[in-house]
């Protein structure tokens, strides 16, 4: 009575790539439709494959470039799901390099396997929902369909809950208990809940020997094991997946090149020919191999590829039906930008003065926090003496351009609670740097020439 | 109902063409298949100067049943249009979106209640538990996406997401990947003033597609300004109106909204000389000769909301040409008591002047006059920079006698009024509450109260020397010795 719905929840997650897996799965649609599509509704269909892979992080056949790792988990959970023998693993790598990407191959894989998709239960967690160890016990009551089996009951711990749940499993299958999973994401945001009670527990049990348990957990921080308690990091079996990648930049265009090109079972093949013609020639050219390689000199991540290419396949459309660079080049220049010269082009004359007279304060006194009177004081004296073009303004006409660099946090008070000095004397930093700042000026628009002039002399 | 296969599938080429001549015509095509021709051009004609934004913002979302990336961060100034123009789609187009604005939402609660009703209902928000986690929220989610698959991207639109911050840490992270978590095709929008650096969480989280609003020119601003022209003067006058106002403004504020607010207000009298039949449309220089001193008014007042609109036009009504007008602030005509008034200079005299140099200024005779740099190296800077000092409550006494003019006996009355300041918060105390043999006080009020206050007062010459040799501490230009020196000796010989 267990096991149809209990299959149907494991594999619910995977149902998709199983039958990737299993059989072709496009449209079908296009089955009964012989070759050509209007062009319109092949980039249509383009589209529609390439969002979902760049944007729903679909499951790719194969994980690029993490063979030995993913070998070396799917023996792992296979020992656990076929021969029953409890494990811990931890995989660790920085954000974006896979990790719950192989993870999800293995288990696709691992589904596929017949003894392992009657038996395994799948439990997951994350540790952004699960903020607490309580809700974490009802998601994994939930998860394992054993609401109706707990009913009312009210337990005296943690531990006793977890234990009861587990024999829980038991009772369908009289011999021995059926192995689970528990996937735990954002692992370290389990380790700051109170007494780390789930994860003591959780792998107290997959010491233990009850139940056959794996432990998996997914996180980005390195000193993970830092964070854990000393109960806790003994029961811990110290073994750990890191993802840092290894490819080569050669490798990264091969990359590059699959993730834009069509699958061979597109339904129009030349439509599907063509495009991958035009990106295999797109990744030959020399402009677009220097954007690549410095989006790959800053990050070797998927993540930061996939935003760079979704915007580049986004400006495809009827009119130019293939990637060109220049999308890619646009692409890059709107990844690349900095944000803050964006705000500082869009401040008033007045708030950019008031922006140049606190660099030359930063500048003469040494990055010693100013308040509001000291950048007053320098304002004026820039009004009576080198200003032409700007008018003396009323103090607190300048005081509500200053709360405008507040409101922008342009301007941070160094201390943010206190609050019994006056506004014009609370201290105060300023959070541009001296580049930044003039980088900013040379792209302000209609710039008056004495404020340029100010900005570059030396003492204000 | 979008579906691609079922609407012809053509490209779009819309021409926009502005209203007021004064502008060149912009031609822009907006080629979004999936979306019905007729709307897409009514919206571009009610975004103007936005119309790259609005086709960039219609390339990322694609056709409706396409997937979206997961999180996009939209920034820009204030009244830059990004609420405007992102609402604006939703609504013409008819997405199912969720609108929600963060300062609103005080808990996470409201905000799961307000997604979870916009896009199922509100019998689905009904099932939330009382105090709901992001957990309960994801589950429900799934729970009714399942029964109700997403057949177009559906939208969840954060205003003010800098509020976000502040709530629970997990919430900004989680959102931003929703679409993984519900495995549903949703796409979440943030839209903030504040850059995406100051967002980001200590361990890094799923990085949103980052997208900047520009902010207007000066053209643009005429060009949008110049659309709630009234109807019974021709657009040419209220373009020239508004270049005059933009002359005046727009080196200080370049805020769409606030010069919409100006703009309206000062109309009437703008178009004053034109009722009374002094001037003709065409005398643009006399128009602006009439209205320039009003507008730097306004700047002083209005624009610092120390009037309200409500009493400005009154104002414009009344025709009084040098009125003082009635300012919010207190400090323009509070009423003090006689002693109160020199109490209070003598408090700022305390705070702002060093301890070292009450000898000097305010005994009758002291002796030598000897020509030493009186002001130490590291008081140069800090008098009227750093803020007000703290003095014990015996040195404001000590200073007070000597400046008021009468002999004052140390009643309870003076002391009381001490208090009475400390009340209105002209006088702060500095220190415990507690310590009542020698309390310390801080003036908070600034210099151009006191020469206000004192102007009031019928005080004497040698206060007004004292002030003015406070001037000069503050200027922190001790140019010459000698004619400090002057001027104290010249302060002795009264």
């Amino acid at each position: 009575m267990w096991t149809p719905e209990i299959r149907h929840v494991a594999s619910r997650k995977y149902a998709g790539q199983w039958r990737e897996i299993t059989g072709p799965a496009p449209v079908k649609m296009s089955k009964r439709r012989s070759a050509a599509l209007t062009g319109a509704q092949g980039i249509s269909l383009a589209q529609k494959l390439l969002r979902e892979r760049l944007c729903h992080q679909k499951l790719p056949d194969q994980p690029v470039g993490l063979d030995s790792q993913y070998k070396y988990l799917l023996e792992l959970l296979r020992r656990t799901a076929v021969h029953g023998e409890s494990n811990s693993v931890l995989i660790v790598g920085p954000r974006g390099s896979g990790k719950t990407m192989l993870l999800g191959c293995v288990l696709r894989e691992l589904m596929s396997l017949k003894e392992a998709q009657k038996n395994v239960l799948l439990v997951e967690l994350n540790g952004l929902l699960q903020t607490d160890d309580k809700i974490a016990l009802k998601e994994i009551t939930r998860q394992l369909h054993l609401e109706n089996v707990v009913g009312d009951k009210v337990f005296g711990s943690f531990a006793e809950n977890l234990a009861f749940l587990l024999e829980a499993l038991k009772k369908g299958d009289k011999s021995s208990s059926r192995p689970v999973l528990f996937v735990l994401d954002e692992f370290d945001l389990f380790a700051h809940h109170k007494n780390q009670t789930l994860l003591y527990n959780l792998l107290d049990v997959s010491q233990s020997a009850q139940t056959p348990v794996a432990v998996l957990g997914l996180t980005c921080r390195l000193d993970v094991l830092e964070l854990l308690e000393k109960r806790v990091k003994s029961r811990f079996s110290h073994r750990q997946i890191h993802l840092f990648s290894s490819l080569s930049f050669a490798q990264y265009l091969d990359v590059v090149r699959a993730q834009l090109s069509l699958p061979p079972d597109f339904p129009d093949p030349k439509f599907s020919d063509e495009w991958n013609h035009s990106v295999t020639k797109l990744c030959e050219d020399k402009t677009v191999e220097e954007i690549l390689r410095r989006n790959f000199n800053g990050s070797k991540d998927f993540r930061s590829l996939h935003s760079l290419l979704f915007l580049a396949v986004s400006r495809v459309s009827v009119s130019h039906s293939t990637l060109r660079e220049a999308d890619l080049i646009e692409a890059w220049r709107l990844i690349s930008v900095d944000s803050k010269a964006n705000v500082l082009h869009g401040l008033s004359i007045l708030e950019l003065c008031l922006i140049i007279a606190m660099k030359h304060l930063n500048d003469t006194y040494d990055g010693e926090p100013f308040n509001f009177q000291m950048v007053h004081n320098e304002f004026k004296k820039f009004i009576q003496r080198k200003s032409h073009s700007i008018h003396k303004f009323e103090k607190p006409v300048v005081m509500k351009a200053f709360e405008h660099l507040l409101q922008l946090e342009l301007v941070r008070p160094v201390d943010s609670g206190v609050c019994k000095v006056q506004r014009e004397y609370q201290l105060m930093r300023l959070m541009l740097e001296h580049g930044q700042v003039m980088e900013a000026l040379q792209k302000y628009p209609q710039c008056p020439t004495d404020v340029k002039q100010w900005a570059l002399s030396a003492f204000g | 109902m979008f579906s691609s296969s079922s609407l012809p599938i053509q490209p779009l080429c819309i021409r926009i063409i502005q209203p007021s001549n004064l502008i060149k015509r912009m031609s822009v095509t907006l080629q979004c298949p999936g979306y019905p021709e007729d709307t897409l051009r009514s919206l571009a004609e009610r975004l103007p100067c936005r119309e790259t934004q609005l086709a960039t913002l219609l390339a990322l979302m694609g056709q409706p049943d396409q997937y979206s990336y997961p999180s996009v961060f939209i920034y820009g100034h204030r009244a830059t249009g990004k609420s405007h123009v992102v609402l604006s789609i939703m609504k013409d187009l008819e997405l199912p979106h969720a609108s929600v604005d963060c300062v609103e939402c005080v808990s996470s609660g409201l905000l799961f209640h307000q997604v979870l009703s916009a896009f199922f209902g509100p019998d689905a928000a009904a099932l939330l538990p009382r105090c709901p986690s992001l957990s309960d929220f994801v589950r429900l989610y799934k729970q009714m996406s399942s029964n109700s698959p997403a057949t177009q991207t559906r939208y969840i639109i954060l205003d003010r997401a800098e509020r976000m911050r502040d709530m629970d840490f997990s919430l900004l992270p989680a959102l931003l990947r929703l679409q993984e978590l519900v495995n549903d095709n949703v796409t979440v929008i943030l839209l903030s003033e504040i850059v995406w650096e100051k967002f980001r969480p200590n361990t890094g989280c799923f990085e949103p597609l980052l997208f900047h609003f520009p902010d207007y020119s000066k053209a643009e601003l005429v060009q949008i300004l110049s659309w709630d022209h009234h109807p019974s003067y021709t657009p040419e006058l209220y373009a020239s109106y508004i270049n005059i106002l933009l002359g005046v403004f727009f080196s200080v504020c370049r805020d769409l909204r606030e010069l919409r607010h100006l703009a309206v207000l000062n109309f009437s009298k703008f178009c004053e000389p034109l009722e009374k039949g002094e001037a003709k449309e065409s005398d643009i220089h006399k128009l602006w000769k009439n209205i320039e001193p009003h507008l730097q008014r306004a700047m002083q007042t209005v624009y610092l909301r120390e009037v309200s609109s409500v009493q400005w036009e009154q104002q414009q009504m009344d025709e009084k040409e040098a009125t003082t007008l009635r300012v919010l602030s207190a400090h323009a005509h509070i009423e003090l008591p006689y002693y109160s008034k020199f109490l209070l200079i003598a408090a700022y005299l305390a705070s702002f002047n060093p301890a070292r140099t009450d000898r000097r200024f305010f005994l009758k005779s002291h002796g030598k006059i000897r020509k030493t740099n009186f002001l130490k190296k590291h008081e140069k800077t800090s008098n009227h920079l750093l803020g007000p000092k703290p003095f014990p409550l015996d040195r404001l006494m000590a200073i007070f006698y000597s400046v008021v003019d009468s002999r004052v006996a140390p009643t309870a009355s003076v002391f009381s009024q001490i208090s009475s300041l400390v009340t209105l918060q002209l006088l702060s105390q500095v220190g415990h509450d507690d310590q009542l043999d020698s309390p310390k006080y801080k003036c908070s009020v600034s210099l151009d109260f006191i020469l206000a206050i004192s102007r009031c007062v019928c005080v004497c010459v040698r206060l007004l020397d004292l002030l003015a040799l406070s001037l000069v501490i503050q200027s922190q230009v001790v140019r010459q010795e000698r004619s400090l020196f002057t001027a104290v000796s010249n302060l002795h010989l009264l």
